[in-house]
């Protein structure tokens, strides 16, 4: 026992022996970079710019299937989401953003890579500048959603003497937030390169089609904000003069211009290939010379930056995992497209007289429309991956009744037969079966044609589109339309729409406000714009009043501005079982109210900009609340 | 020896399931409740639309709490007894706030000892008055009269008259199966007023619904309701 007892205290006085040695106690961590070692090595500067750049903020996004596709565009035929059609709105807080740590980094970024004087002149101009635009596009993110916020641009410190109210900076004006984004990115366009093969770094380019859109908003926010009086702030945080608009029109029409003549790299419209619609959803997948994309975030496969968008959307049928068919774009959303002599028209389901009309082909319904609309919703009757999409409702027999299953691809036995077939596609429409295409539709917009896409352990490198050349010429199109020189209006927005498809120029004065709202909705659907474009036009209390839509209001006002849409309705389609009569095997639709869909959205003037939340308050009582909170 | 060492660390474990009471509050009892009110008679609102803030100052740092008010304009806030602000958010309700003084501005100071009433007086733009509904044959009519309360520079003019009916008591904006809409410019006289809706088939089997009647005011975002009357079809 002693000597048990002697051994084990030897030992632990062997080690408990300690030495004085400087040198050996302190050594450099092998875990953290010093700044020293970091400010001179271009690498270590490039990935912390790299870190920088992945927390851009986006509204919307791939990596997030449900931010795409809000405010009853579409239908989330996704159980856990069915409470989006069920409430009437959105709380005040909804897309609110106050990062100002991330502020702070850019900030430290900028101050300590102005000090470095071991890196290259040139590199550390570029480093500098694509700091600058991250950090104006992240203050053009607050003003849209928050509206003015305090403009910080040095990394504050705290001095721990315990009176921190020093630090508390007010609200800047709405206008001098969009004032700081133009003007930073006047002075940064020089220092970027002009490459339009580059698309995940910020070129010259990138940079003037941030400032055309910052300068749209705000001219859209003077020119319009008079409409909603109430939604404004007297110190001028929220609202801007309604007679700054021109001199900001004036600016977005120069910025998307410098883009349009060529000086910023040579940017066009995606034209590669022959098919309209295939060609316009190529856009958005296809890497490779893509003339039209200016700056995206985009995604790598192996690299570990991969997205699941397809895999939540993908067609069930065949899918490569037990899910998918997440997004239905709506009824209300596909009538908006309009036929290719420019003018709008429902969906024709019945003729004149009331009649159902018979289609023998199911795609047949949507034929002869912008060519956009099959680019962005995969319809029933087309394909993706090589096959097509089962999308039908069930049978419907010679005396109207229906015949239907309520499981994917159910079976039943039709009168006059002995042997049960399918009655019902394999991606629905089952009201209320989540994954299956309950509106009549899946979105094709994003959808990675690559084989794998849709695996969990794969996943899509397709990126997500955060500035292209189509909605520049949209950009161009608007300021032009405000400043009144509508013929610069059409010439840009035919532009979009030639690609299109709709070939018949619209002439300098069928230009209107209701056109630039529809061209945008259209062109720019699921990309994030539709809310914000809603917003700063102060329709969007208009268009989300309330008020439930009845189905004969539904294809009324087509291409209006204000057009409610406040539910999302779908379209079914039933193939006809009637032996004997030339209708049989043909197919009708019906306009589908769902059954999920219970509530009817209301958009608050609260919701206009985001609540600022208490606890910034609380911290920073020189922070004025927003309007309507 | 064994056994004891296994009773001191039971002992310690055991010491660990101990507390005491000493962070725990008592939920709050005192009821604040009261009505919207216009010279007393209450003011209608949408469900879930307009709401009353209380503020309690004194205890660091500040958070509303938020009382919803329900259809026929009460409110309700289970609070600690204590000393609170009482306000409308900006720009909430059909209604001006009444203005004391430029020192306190609208704000109400209440005392909460024990369960209170307090009914707060607003100024609001119309008064839905003599609102006379009747059903029948898939019909719902209704006929009523409104009263300009607020004149002069601060009136605003009437955007639309709605008749809202639905299968249960709640019934608005959002949440109805037939509506009727007329537009402000299209009425005459504000003493009469008649609107009539046809009620579709209905999804439950039952031979009535509730139905009411809102004032959307312009440039003011929440309307003004009547009470919801169950009417027999």
């Amino acid at each position: 026992m002693k000597r048990i007892f002697y051994s084990i205290l030897t030992v632990m006085l062997t080690l408990s022996v300690g030495c004085n040695d400087d040198k050996f106690l302190n050594r450099p961590p092998t875990s953290l970079l010093s700044d020293d070692q970091v400010w001179t090595d271009e690498g270590q500067v490039l990935s912390l710019i790299g870190n920088l750049y992945n927390r851009y903020y986006d509204i919307a996004s791939v990596k997030d299937w449900a931010s795409l596709a809000g405010f009853n565009e579409a239908f989330f035929s996704n159980a856990g989401s069915y409470g989006e059609f069920q409430n009437n709105g959105w709380g005040v807080s909804n897309w609110g953003t106050w990062d100002y740590g991330y502020i702070r980094d850019i900030n430290l970024f900028i101050e300590k890579c102005t000090a470095a004087d071991k890196l290259n002149a040139d590199v550390k101009d570029l480093f500098l500048a694509e700091a600058r635009f991250l950090r104006a596009s992240y203050y053009f993110e607050l003003v849209k959603r928050m509206g003015g916020v305090p403009l910080i641009l040095e990394p504050l410190t705290y001095d721990f003497s315990g009176d921190p109210s020093y630090l508390r900076r007010p609200r800047a004006k709405e206008s001098e937030i969009y004032d700081f984004v133009i003007k930073e990115a006047e002075e940064i366009k020089t220092k970027l390169p002009v490459n339009a093969g580059e698309k995940s770094r910020v070129t010259k380019a990138a940079v003037l089609a941030m400032q055309a859109r910052a300068a749209l908003y705000a001219g859209s926010i003077a020119k319009y904000g008079v409409n909603t009086p109430q939604v404004a702030l007297t110190g001028g945080e929220v609202g801007i003069p309604a007679t700054l608009a021109t001199g900001y029109y004036t600016k977005a029409l120069a910025a998307a211009r410098e883009i349009i003549s060529g000086s910023a790299g040579a940017y066009a419209l995606y034209t590669k290939k022959p098919d309209l619609s295939e060609n316009f959803a190529s856009i958005f997948y296809d890497k490779s010379n893509n003339s039209e994309v200016i700056f995206a975030d985009d995604f790598k496969l192996k690299s570990g930056k991969v997205h699941g968008f397809t895999i939540s959307n993908q067609p069930r049928y065949g899918a490569e995992e037990e899910e998918g068919g997440r997004i239905n774009p709506s009824l209300n959303f596909v009538e908006a497209f309009e036929k290719l002599d420019n003018t709008f028209a429902p969906i024709p389901t019945v003729n004149s007289s009331g009649a159902p009309i018979y289609y023998t082909n199911q795609v047949d319904i949507f034929a002869g429309r912008d060519a956009r609309l099959g680019g962005t919703v995969l319809l029933p009757g087309t394909s993706f991956k090589g096959r097509p999409v089962d999308i039908w409702a069930g049978f419907q027999l010679a005396n109207g009744s229906i015949i239907s299953g309520d499981d994917r691809g159910g079976q039943k036995t039709l009168p006059g037969k002995t042997v049960p077939e399918q009655v019902v596609g394999f991606d629905g429409p089952i009201d209320g079966f989540e994954f299956t295409a309950q509106s009549g539709f899946y979105i094709r917009k994003y959808l990675d044609p690559v084989v794998g896409s849709g695996q969990r352990g794969v996943q899509s490198e397709v990126w997500f589109v955060r500035y292209r050349y189509a909605e520049v010429l949209l950009n161009a199109a608007e300021a032009a339309f405000e400043l009144g020189n509508l013929a610069d209006a059409a010439l840009y927005m035919n532009q979009v729409r030639a690609r299109a498809g709709l070939l018949t120029p619209l002439t300098a004065s069928e230009i209107s406000f209701d056109r630039i709202v529809h061209e945008r909705r259209v062109e720019l659907a699921f990309e994030g714009h539709y809310l914000y474009d809603m917003k700063r036009w102060r329709i969007a209390h208009l268009i989300m009043d309330g008020n439930v839509i009845s189905a004969s209001e539904l294809s009324t006002d087509l291409g209006k501005a204000t057009k409610r849409n406040t539910q999302p309705w779908g379209l079914w389609s039933y193939k006809i079982y009637d032996p004997g009569s030339a209708n049989n095997g043909k197919w009708i639709y019906k306009v589908t109210k769902l059954s999920r869909v219970t509530g009817a959205d209301r958009f608050q003037l609260g919701n206009y900009y985001s609540y600022i939340a208490d606890d910034i308050i609380n911290n920073n009582p020189r922070i004025v609340r927003n309007p309507n909170h | 020896m064994k056994m004891k060492f296994h009773l001191i660390y039971t002992l310690a474990l055991s010491s660990l399931f101990f507390s005491c009471d000493k962070d725990n509050y008592t939920a709050p009892k005192s009821e604040l409740a009261g009505q919207i009110v216009y010279k007393g008679e209450p003011v209608g609102v949408e469900f879930a639309q307009v709401r009353v803030q209380l503020w309690q100052p004194g205890f660091g740092k500040l958070a509303a709490i938020d009382a919803g008010v329900s259809q026929d304009g009460a409110y309700s806030a289970l609070l600690f007894n204590g000393d609170y602000k009482l306000v409308f958010p900006k720009g909430d309700g059909p209604f001006k706030t009444i203005v004391k003084d430029a020192a306190v501005m609208d704000t109400l100071f209440v005392k909460v000892a024990g369960n209170q009433k307090l009914d707060l007086e607003v100024l609001p733009y119309y008064m839905i008055r003599n609102t006379k509904f009747s059903g029948g044959e898939s019909k719902v009519s209704v006929s009523l009269k409104l009263e300009k309360i607020i004149t002069g520079v601060d009136s605003k003019e009437i955007e639309r008259v709605s008749l809202y009916v639905n299968t249960s008591q709640f019934v608005s904006r959002g949440v109805n199966i037939s509506v009727k809409d007329v537009n402000g410019s299209d009425i005459k006289d504000l003493n009469t007023i008649s609107l009539i809706t046809t009620v579709p088939a209905l999804p439950t089997a039952q031979n009535y619904v509730y139905a009411r009647v809102g004032v959307k005011i312009r440039d003011v975002e929440d309307m003004v309701f009547s009470t919801v009357e169950k009417v027999q079809l």
